[in-house]
This record gives C-alpha cells, sequence and structure tokens, in this order.
C-alpha cells in the first residue's frame, strides 16, 4: 500500500462510508414505506466495489447486478439521484423508471445494474470488445455473484473474453449465498477463481474485505486489460450481513445460516479494517475516520431529502424514452 | 440500378456499403468469414478479421457483447438464424429491449440482429421458426420482414443508421429471389411506409415477408375470374403503416392477411385487431387470416407444406371474402 496516495485511501474510506449509510437509510426509509419495491443491501461487502473501482477511471466502464447501490456509488456516482430513483422521482438516475435494481450513469462509464443474475456480464465484454475494434485503452468490469458465477451468460463470456484478449475484470462478489443457498452447494469447485483456469486466464482470490487488497487486485487487472493481454476473474470473499432483498425475511421459512457465522464475519467489517489499517499507519486519526462517517451520514441525509422533495414523473413520462429515433406508438 | 440482384446478394451490399460508409460498423456471427449464407461473402477480404468476427457458438455471449458494444459507440450487425435467438432470449429481452427505457434513455442501442427464416425446406421443428410476432409482443425493437432484395437491402442500411435495437426477419424462402436495387443513399428504405405492389378495388391482401409473392401469385388467378386485389406489404411490423391498411380497406371493404408466421398473437392478429377496431365501419366482410397452422413443423414435406400459407389458401380467402 506504499504506492496508494493518501488521497485515493481516504476516498476509499469516504465512498464506503456513504454506500454503509445509504444502505441503513435505505432500510429504514423502505421499512417506513416511503417507497416500495425490492432493494438488496450491500452492507459487508463495500470493501469490494470501492477497492474495486478505486483502480478505474471515470473512462472505464462498469455493469453490475441486483445488489446494486454500492457499485455506482462505488465509483463516484452522485447519491441525490441514486436515492430519487429509489424513491421514483424525476431526478432519480432512470427518472424513475428504473428504481433500485437499474442504477445507472452513463455519463461517468456506469453502464447499468441489471436485475437478472448473470445478464450484464455478456454486456461488460461487448464494451470490452469496443475497446479491443477501435484500439483504446479503456477497460470493462462487471460485478456479479457467487450464484451469477454458474450461470451459461458467464461462462460464454469468459470464453469469449480470453479468446479476444478483451480487457474485461470479471469480478466475482462472492457473498457466500445466492439467497439462501451456500456457494458450497452450488458451485462444483473449491474456489470460484479457480474456473479461470478452464479460460486461461489468471484467477485471483482476494479478501473482500480488505478495500486495499481489493485495490491492488483490481489494479494489477486492468494493467493487463490495458496492455492487451486479456481478461482477468477476481474472486472476492465478502458477506452479505442482510436478508438478500428487504423484506425477504419476514416470508422466509428456515434458517440457512446462523448468528455465529454473521458474527464472524462482523469482527472483520470491511470499514473497521480499513480503519485499523490507516490508523495505525498514521493516516488518518480515528477521529478523522469518525468525521468521515459523520460526514458521509449528512450526505445521505440530504440526498433522502432530495428524493422527498423531487416530484413524481407526470404521466405523459409514461411513453418517453422507448426509442432513440422515436417511432409512432402502435 | 442494378437489376436481377438477388435477395442475399442485396444483403451483401447493404453490409458492404454501411461498413465503407461507418468504420463504426463490425458484423459478427457464426461462420460468417466463410459465409457460409451467403450474405457476408468477401467482407473478410475486404474488412479484415478485426471487422469481421467469427464468434464460438455462444448466442446469448455475443448477442450480449454486441449491445455492449453499442453502448460505447459500435454499431454492431450480428447474424444469425432465428432458431438460435432462443438461446440469446435473455440478452435480447432483458437487455436489448428494454435497457434504454430501463435507464431513463440514457442507453442508445444501435444494434442489428438479422435473423433468417429458413422455412419450408424440410428443416423440421428446430430450424424453421418465424418469430417476429413473439418480439412484436415486447416493446423495444424495431422488427422489419423485408418481402424483396430492394427491401432487404434498403431496410438493412437504415436499420444499421437507426439508433435502436432493430431485428432483421430475412425470408429464407425468398433467398433467391431477385429485383432491381439501387446504390448508396437511394437505396435507403424508411421504416413504417408499407409498399403496395399491386393496386386493385375489391379485395385487400396484407402479405408478410414470403407471403407477399403467394399474395401477388393469387391475385394474378383472380384477375382472371375478374376479382381486383390490392396487395399491401408492410415492410415493417414495428413501426407498422396502419395507415396505408385502414387507406386500402376503406376503398376495398374486404382484408385478407396472409402471414407465415403462427396464426395465435400473431402479426396478422394484431393487424386484423387494429382494422376491426379502427376500420369497421370500412368492412363489408370478415377479416381473414391465412397464417401457419398453430403446430409445429413437420419435417417430412407432404405435411409441412399443409402448415404455411399459399397462393391458393390466399385465393380461397379472397373468393370467401367475396361470398354473400
Amino acid at each position: 500500500m506504499e504506492n496508494i496516495s493518501k488521497e485515493k485511501l481516504v476516498q476509499m474510506l469516504e465512498r464506503m462510508w456513504l454506500i454503509r449509510h445509504f444502505e441503513v437509510r435505505v432500510m429504514e426509509v423502505h421499512a417506513a414505506g416511503e417507497f416500495t419495491g425490492a432493494a438488496h443491501p450491500y452492507i459487508g461487502e463495500e470493501a469490494v466495489a470501492v477497492g474495486a473501482c478505486a483502480a478505474l477511471e471515470d473512462t472505464d466502464y462498469i455493469a453490475g447486478n441486483h445488489r446494486s447501490h454500492g457499485h455506482p456509488l462505488a465509483k463516484g456516482g452522485s447519491v441525490k439521484r441514486a436515492m430519487a430513483e429509489l424513491y421514483g422521482r424525476v431526478d432519480g438516475y432512470c427518472k424513475g423508471k428504473g428504481g433500485s435494481m437499474h442504477l445507472a450513469d452513463f455519463s461517468i462509464g456506469i453502464l447499468g445494474e441489471s436485475g437478472i443474475v448473470a445478464s450484464s456480464v455478456p454486456v461488460a465484454t461487448g464494451a470490452a470488445l469496443a475497446a479491443k475494434i477501435k484500439g483504446e485503452d479503456f477497460v470493462s468490469m462487471v460485478f456479479f455473484g457467487d450464484g451469477a458465477s454458474n450461470q451459461g451468460a458467464c461462462h460464454e463470456s469468459m470464453n469469449l473474453a480470453a479468446l479476444w484478449k478483451l480487457p474485461v475484470i470479471f469480478l466475482c462478489e462472492n457473498n457466500q449465498f445466492a439467497v439462501t443457498t451456500s456457494y458450497h452447494d452450488s458451485v462444483s469447485v473449491e474456489h470460484i477463481s479457480d474456473r479461470a483456469a478452464a479460460y486461461d486466464m489468471p484467477g485471483v482470490l482476494v479478501d473482500g474485505q480488505d478495500a486495499i487488497a481489493m485495490y491492488e487486485a483490481t489494479r494489477e487487472a486492468v494493467a493487463r486489460g490495458r496492455a492487451g493481454e486479456g481478461p482477468t476473474l477476481i474472486e472476492a470473499l465478502t458477506y452479505r450481513y442482510e436478508e438478500h432483498s428487504l423484506g425477504l425475511g419476514r416470508v422466509r421459512r428456515g434458517e440457512y445460516r446462523t448468528q455465529d457465522q454473521i458474527d464472524e464475519w462482523r469482527e472483520r467489517d470491511p470499514i473497521d479494517v480499513l480503519e485499523r489499517t490507516l490508523t495505525s499507519q498514521g493516516i488518518l486519526t480515528q477521529e478523522e475516520c469518525d468525521a468521515i462517517s459523520k460526514a458521509k451520514e449528512a450526505e445521505v441525509e440530504e440526498a433522502v431529502e432530495f428524493a422527498r422533495n423531487s416530484p413524481y414523473p407526470e404521466p405523459e413520462e409514461l411513453f418517453e424514452d422507448m426509442w432513440a429515433d422515436p417511432i409512432p406508438a402502435p | 440500378m442494378a437489376s436481377n440482384t438477388i435477395y442475399v446478394e442485396a444483403i451483401n451490399q447493404a453490409i458492404i456499403e454501411e461498413m465503407e460508409r461507418d468504420e463504426n460498423v463490425f458484423i459478427m456471427g457464426e461462420d460468417i468469414r466463410r459465409s457460409v449464407y451467403g450474405a457476408t461473402a468477401g467482407l473478410l477480404d475486404q474488412f479484415g478479421e478485426g471487422r469481421v468476427l467469427d464468434t464460438p457458438l455462444s448466442e446469448n455471449g455475443f448477442f450480449g457483447a454486441a449491445i455492449g458494444a453499442s453502448l460505447v459507440g459500435m454499431r454492431p450487425i450480428v447474424e444469425t438464424l432465428t432458431s438460435f435467438m432462443w438461446v440469446a432470449m435473455d440478452q435480447l429481452v432483458s437487455q436489448a429491449a428494454k435497457m434504454r427505457y430501463m435507464f431513463g434513455g440514457q442507453a442508445s442501442l444501435p444494434v442489428v440482429y438479422r435473423a433468417t427464416m429458413f422455412y419450408g425446406g424440410g428443416s423440421a421443428a428446430h430450424h424453421s421458426d418465424r418469430s417476429y410476432p413473439m418480439f412484436m409482443n415486447m416493446p423495444g425493437f424495431k422488427i422489419l420482414v423485408p418481402a424483396t432484395p430492394r427491401d432487404a437491402k434498403g431496410l438493412l442500411k437504415t436499420a444499421i443508421r437507426d439508433n435502436d435495437p432493430c431485428i432483421v426477419f430475412e425470408d429464407g424462402t425468398l433467398g433467391g429471389a431477385s429485383g432491381d436495387v439501387e446504390e448508396g443513399e437511394a437505396a435507403l428504405v424508411p421504416f413504417g411506409v408499407a409498399d403496395v405492389p399491386l393496386t386493385g378495388s375489391d379485395v385487400t391482401v396484407v402479405a408478410i415477408a414470403g407471403a407477399v409473392p403467394m399474395a401477388l401469385r393469387a391475385a394474378e388467378e383472380l384477375e382472371e375470374d375478374g376479382i381486383s386485389v390490392e396487395v399491401i406489404d408492410p415492410r415493417t411490423l414495428v413501426p407498422l403503416d396502419k395507415a396505408a391498411i385502414l387507406e386500402s380497406v376503406a376503398k376495398t371493404g374486404r382484408l385478407v392477411i396472409a402471414d407465415p408466421a403462427h396464426k395465435v398473437c400473431s402479426a396478422a392478429s394484431e393487424i386484423a385487431s387494429i382494422v376491426s377496431q379502427e376500420g369497421f365501419w370500412d368492412l363489408q366482410a370478415p377479416i381473414i387470416k391465412v397464417a401457419a397452422e398453430q403446430v409445429h413443423i413437420p419435417y417430412t414435406p407432404v405435411l409441412e407444406r399443409l402448415v404455411y400459407p399459399s397462393s391458393e389458401k390466399i385465393a380461397d380467402a379472397v373468393r370467401d371474402t367475396l361470398e354473400d
């Protein structure tokens, strides 16, 4: 970590706190009935997206999945526009048409989150194909889970990317469970990163609770991509503290994990891990870390107010945004 | 103008002209470098491996990669067969069709899927799909059904320049059909403008793709009996030129729809629905659909030929609409 600037380290902590407070607040306002629909908290996994996105430029692309708030915020997306989207308002990223699972900001390379598991993996692969055809040096990174790693779309994309040496980073967020099914019960190999061997690309197993480790692994993968050396599969071992999606705990019958297991992972909370590193290295004091948390909490609160005050779309908006080159409605 | 250009050559010309015009256009598909279906002949030599990509057999993967490339400034053309589209349905439906709307208009997807419909030649149920109605049911695709070399070329050129996902359903039964085609800008055919290959006054026949020549043959035969048929080829199903259809029905009062796709929830059903709602008072007889029977495509030719519309079935339907 000696070659990581203080500025970047501080930004990483800021973004992790931003995501943490965003998700905590989303759980509260969702429970209070301020908006409806599914939302999938990223709490516990913040180091993965933040560390990985810290290795990207605005001109690089990301695509994500249903656990969808952390990725855009990690890449520098607007917390106000993200929150307004969850509230279904016109100032939301998608003017209220996408909601929680479809945050996107094309202006800074966020090609969108996807509600269908593994569905954005081919899309991100295609962005990387464009880099190759155009002869440009941007890269594309796609976040997907342990569950998605079993989808054909993932394997087809990995084969294409390795075959054509495309600058893609396949970032598997192994948070241990696909809803309630342990990856040990659904993945045939010990580690998902082992599957990289099948496509003759590097497979890297990373501690997903450690933002700096994530940053360093991703930086290496990005460098390979930019150098025309092809894709990398990174498996980040992490843990989802909350239910798969908000409200699911009320209907689920039967346990799939123990409180001991949750507590064990919480002992290596990704924010604590980074703060311990930064304070022990004398980069920040604990007071400075606490001030960052407070500032991000306030930023999220501002976003909630912004979202609440943003209008809902007018009925005419229903028919907008279907086409880039519009045609008459049938 | 070049005369006697065959349908598949017209497609080839469209691809070459557009790849010459715009370096962001590239093409990908299975076995296209060796042009196993004819439409990609010569592309590899002229444009090189970088813009002419042979793909692995991974439709969901490369259909999706085309989407991703289109999002960041490329204009991909994907060559496929209708029957392989099922394998890629997640990318087509969850991504290509929905992305722009879902992301509040941020995404533009200038991607073209060229899907050949091979049917009527003993290819059996897995290789004979005419699947355009299923995609009409999903908002987000522009759907083109060229029935002539001129339209195969002109609609494809327009599709490549269009900024939305387009699916061109190329009719394999017309692969050898010949006709006149234009070059360059003159070849462009706009979306949403029906063609009227035959004007008439007694009965309107709206015919789709491979049913167009059948309707023209039926009209020729009916002419001998003094029945005047107007044939309308919509050319694009999304957008659909309903004004042209309604105008023709206002003149004839009678409508037959000839459609090689399965008849339930079909393009023919949609056209019938539009005319019965918006042209009801012009109708002097019930609308008749001559579409494929609601069975799978059997292999043996003696059964397969019973499934689709034919000029005989169309002529019978026209006579039926004229009965008191």
